[in-house]
């Protein structure tokens, strides 16, 4: 797990279901009102869609797979958040699909704390941190991690199309 | 904008001339006898070494010119270019190589090659080793000079007779000599190469220091040279690209006294000779001026000569390629902009807009077609290449090849002409090394001692087919299955149709050479290949006979970048596929619904094809159309169906490679960006086919079992 840079993270809140997470304010490319999503048949849940993003195709990642949540269909809050992120060492552009985004926030250092190995409800590993603020707990994700292990899993996915195709 | 290095300029220019140094030595040693192929080398060589003493590479000029001086003999019919000696002459080649590529580093070698060279020239020495020498010569060692030549005039004194003359040569160099880059020092040189002399600068003419220009070169030279042969040929070889505006003569001295006298002997006063000689030399420069005139450039001629042997000189220009990419990038997007005009158009009721929408369809995939153009290049570039592998390997393995190449004309992206040297270097050597047996297999077999390795490229619907054949032992089934079951690649009861057995040889780690030797057997090549194909693209196909040969077969797509599609649509999404893989299109007959799994097959016009419900393969949950289209589609051999709900129409489509997080994804090849902005797929056609055909195969295995 990576260590935490001394002084504040900038970080850009947004909300999933009722969890509210924090994502480097830093790799954040821009935020785009929902767009036309293109379905890829057979691909993860997780990066099921493709979209647009100025000319470019660029694979759209619902982070509420990986964390077991509900999926309502996209309201009038919803939002995409374009980010950078490295994927096997290949820098990668990626959208998150965001039920709320909130804003720009600093999040003390000081207030991030390990997560904890027992008693979440999500894999440990695919937390970076839980941040607080205002009395309330931030999830800072480790969108790496989780990006990579969609990688891998997506081996056995594409073996299984061929048999469901058959 | 800066300035070319002038010296990268040359560097350029040596490596096309060493190419085609190569290229004509090489064919010299299929057909020795041609004075058009010994001149163009020659030319070539001269080349090389006008240039490089031009921009300051001695070491490649000094070599050269040693190099020039023993193939001179060639030229001159003196001896007729060996399979050895064109051997020698390549690793020479090689040698000039890298003293172009590395001018400050000391190169060892070289001096071995020239012994070896002059050796197999004499006769004298077995070639075979002398040739093997220079090539295991290690590449820096501090002590060689590349400056410092052997003495060549010691050889040649050797190799007269007693009997010796002088000859008295003056001679004056054009006056544009020096501009077009001729260095008489040089020209010196090479004279005093012949045997001992004497020179003597004539410095007659020169003008006052008011009206010199400096560019000319006002100095003549007196040349005794004492020789035994007659020097005429040799000396006119020296001048062979100044002889039209220079002052040349040749006289005997009277008297056989060797003239290697103190050079402080005022030769000039001493022998009445330069008189005699003076009107010989006077009726010349009427003539000169002249014949300067009609031949501007008598100098750059040789530069330019070299090519016409190949190629019509065309008017071309080097481009980076980057700007290429960045080029097709920029179309790449003006492309998706029209589309979106297009479909603005289309919903709009302006006669005007639609017109310019039409328009700028028309002119964006016109400059689409020619960005592409521009992008392809013809894979003779990379054939040609192959021929001195073909040599090379042909001599280390002791087997005699014949190489033939087919469809050099055909074009590809650039970017894949260079990612498919290296795999079919490898097949290649897989071909002649595993492939190819021995003279003493093949006569026993009862073949042309000769084997032959085919490399041919052509066209089949949206891809080139690259193939390499050989008339070798073909694969051995057997081992390769006893290997992989050896390797834990596959157990003893796996069931494997020929084509699958074959694709095993493309496993990392694979090899079914007992031993490993200097060209394969580590089992890498196979992977490497197989790897890069993937990388492209593209697929290998492996057909074998045991006995009679085996054939790879490589397909790649024509082109990265943009391809017509056609847009269809499947539930509620939509799909491209590449039209050039298209066939026809027929509608799904009624009654073909009901028939069972396993049972999918069309019957288009007496042939079976196979189908696949592309509902089915992308689980889709809209309801279908009540009349489902069928799309032909074909890749090398094989053909499928594809079912679809509705065929919307052929678009312009910008290849957009997929994130490493959807790559795993096989029935994509990529996406594209559609009118209105949405991301559309791009179908895999070659693996489709190829799913369709594993199909059509289980199928009959099937039948054959019930």
């Amino acid at each position: 797990m990576k260590a935490f840079k001394a002084g504040p993270m900038k970080a850009l809140t947004l909300r999933l279901q009722d969890e509210l997470f924090a994502v480097e304010a830093e790799s954040v490319r821009e935020i785009l009102d929902l767009v036309p999503i293109t379905e890829v048949p057979n691909a993860p849940a997780f990066v099921g869609g493709l979209i647009n993003v100025r000319g470019r195709v660029v694979p759209l990642a619902d982070l509420r797979v990986m964390f077991g949540m509900d999926r309502p269909p996209p309201d009038k809050d919803t939002r995409i958040v374009v980010i950078e992120i490295d994927i096997d060492g290949e820098p990668t552009i990626a959208g998150i699909l965001a039920d709320k985004v909130h804003d720009v926030t600093d999040i003390e250092a000081a207030s991030i704390e390990e997560a904890p190995r027992v008693g979440m409800r999500w894999r440990a590993d695919f937390v970076r941190g839980i941040g607080k603020r205002n009395g309330g707990f931030i999830i800072i994700p480790d969108l790496g991690r989780i990006f990579e292990t969609q990688g891998a899993r997506n081996a056995p996915v594409a073996a299984s199309e061929e048999r469901l195709a058959s | 904008m800066s300035f070319p290095d002038p010296t990268e300029t040359f560097r350029q220019e040596a490596r096309e001339l060493l190419e085609q140094l190569e290229q004509g030595l090489l064919d010299l040693e299929q057909n020795p006898a041609n004075d058009d192929l010994i001149n163009s080398t020659f030319r070539a060589l001269h080349t090389i070494k006008g240039s490089g003493a031009m921009f300051g590479f001695t070491a490649v000029a000094n070599f050269v010119h040693e190099f020039e001086t023993a193939f001179d003999q060639v030229r001159k019919g003196q001896t007729i270019a060996t399979p050895a000696l064109i051997g020698v002459a390549l690793d020479a080649k090689d040698h000039i190589h890298k003293l172009v590529e590395q001018p400050d580093t000391k190169l060892a070698g070289g001096d071995a090659i020239l012994e070896a060279l002059r050796a197999v020239i004499d006769g004298t020495n077995a070639p075979a080793e002398a040739e093997a020498a220079p090539v295991a010569a290690p590449v820096a060692q501090g002590a060689v000079i590349a400056l410092d030549m052997p003495e060549p005039a010691a050889v040649i004194a050797k190799a007269a007779p007693a009997a010796t003359t002088t000859w008295r040569i003056r001679f004056r160099l054009p006056s544009d000599a020096l501009v077009y880059g001729t260095n008489p020092l040089l020209l010196l040189k090479e004279i005093t190469d012949l045997g001992p002399c004497v020179v003597t600068a004539l410095t007659d003419t020169i003008p006052t220091l008011d009206v010199i220009d400096p560019e000319v070169p006002y100095l003549g030279w007196q040349i005794d040279l004492t020789m035994a042969e007659d020097p005429h040929a040799a000396i006119e070889d020296v001048f062979m690209f100044l002889r039209d505006g220079m002052e040349l003569s040749i006289e005997p001295l009277t008297g056989t006294e060797p003239a290697v006298q103190p050079v402080a002997a005022p030769v000039v006063e001493a022998a009445p000779a330069p008189v005699a000689a003076a009107p010989v030399a006077t009726p010349k420069p009427a003539a000169a001026p002249k014949a300067t005139k009609a031949k501007p450039a008598p100098a750059t001629e040789a530069p330019a000569a070299p090519t016409d042997t190949k190629a019509p000189a065309a008017s071309s220009m080097r481009v980076d390629a980057e700007r290429l990419d960045e080029l097709m990038d920029r179309v790449g997007e003006l492309v998706i902009a029209q589309a979106r005009l297009t479909q603005i158009a289309a919903s709009s009721s302006d006669g005007n807009l639609k017109t310019i929408a039409e328009e700028l369809e028309r002119l964006s995939s016109g400059l689409r077609d020619t960005t592409m153009g521009i992008r392809m290049v013809p894979i003779g570039t990379l054939f040609s290449r192959f021929r001195r592998l073909i040599h090379d390997l042909s001599r280390d393995l002791d087997k005699d090849i014949e190489f033939i190449t087919t469809g050099e004309d055909t074009e590809l992206d650039k970017t894949m002409i260079e990612r498919l040297a290296d795999p079919l270097v490898h097949l290649i050597r897989n071909s002649v090394d595993h492939g190819l047996e021995s003279v003493e297999k093949r006569l026993a077999a009862g073949k042309t001692p000769k084997g032959t390795v085919r490399l041919s490229a052509v066209y089949a619907g949206a891809e080139v087919a690259i193939s390499v054949s050989d008339d070798g032992a073909g694969l051995n089934a057997e081992r390769i299955r006893a290997k992989a079951e050896e390797n834990g690649i596959i157990t003893a009861d796996t069931k494997l149709t020929e084509q699958e057995l074959n694709q095993l040889i493309f496993a990392p780690g694979f090899s079914t050479a007992s031993a490993v030797t200097s060209l394969s057997g580590r089992g890498v090549g196979m992977d490497v290949v197989k790897r890069t194909i993937d990388g492209l693209r593209g697929s290998i196909d492996v057909t074998t006979k045991a006995g009679v040969g085996s054939t790879m077969t490589l397909r790649l797509p024509l082109t990265l970048a943009i391809i017509d599609g056609m847009l269809v649509r499947v539930g509620n999404g939509r799909f491209t596929i590449p039209l050039s893989a298209v066939e026809e299109c027929v509608e799904l007959p009624d009654g073909i619904e009901g028939n069972a799994k396993g049972r999918n097959f069309l019957d288009i016009r007496g042939a079976l094809v196979p189908f696949l419900r592309l509902r089915e393969v992308f689980n889709t949950a809209a309801p279908a159309e009540p009349h489902q289209k069928v799309v032909i589609v074909s890749s090398g051999e094989g053909r499928v169906g594809l079912v679809v709900d509705q065929i919307i129409g052929n678009n312009q489509t910008v290849i957009k490679q997929l994130s490493k997080l959807h790559s795993p994804i096989k029935s994509f090849s990529g996406a594209t960006i559609l009118g209105d902005g949405t991301v559309a797929l791009i179908l895999d056609t070659a693996h489709l086919v190829g799913f369709g055909q594993s199909y059509v195969d289980r199928n009959k295995s099937e039948g054959k079992a019930a």
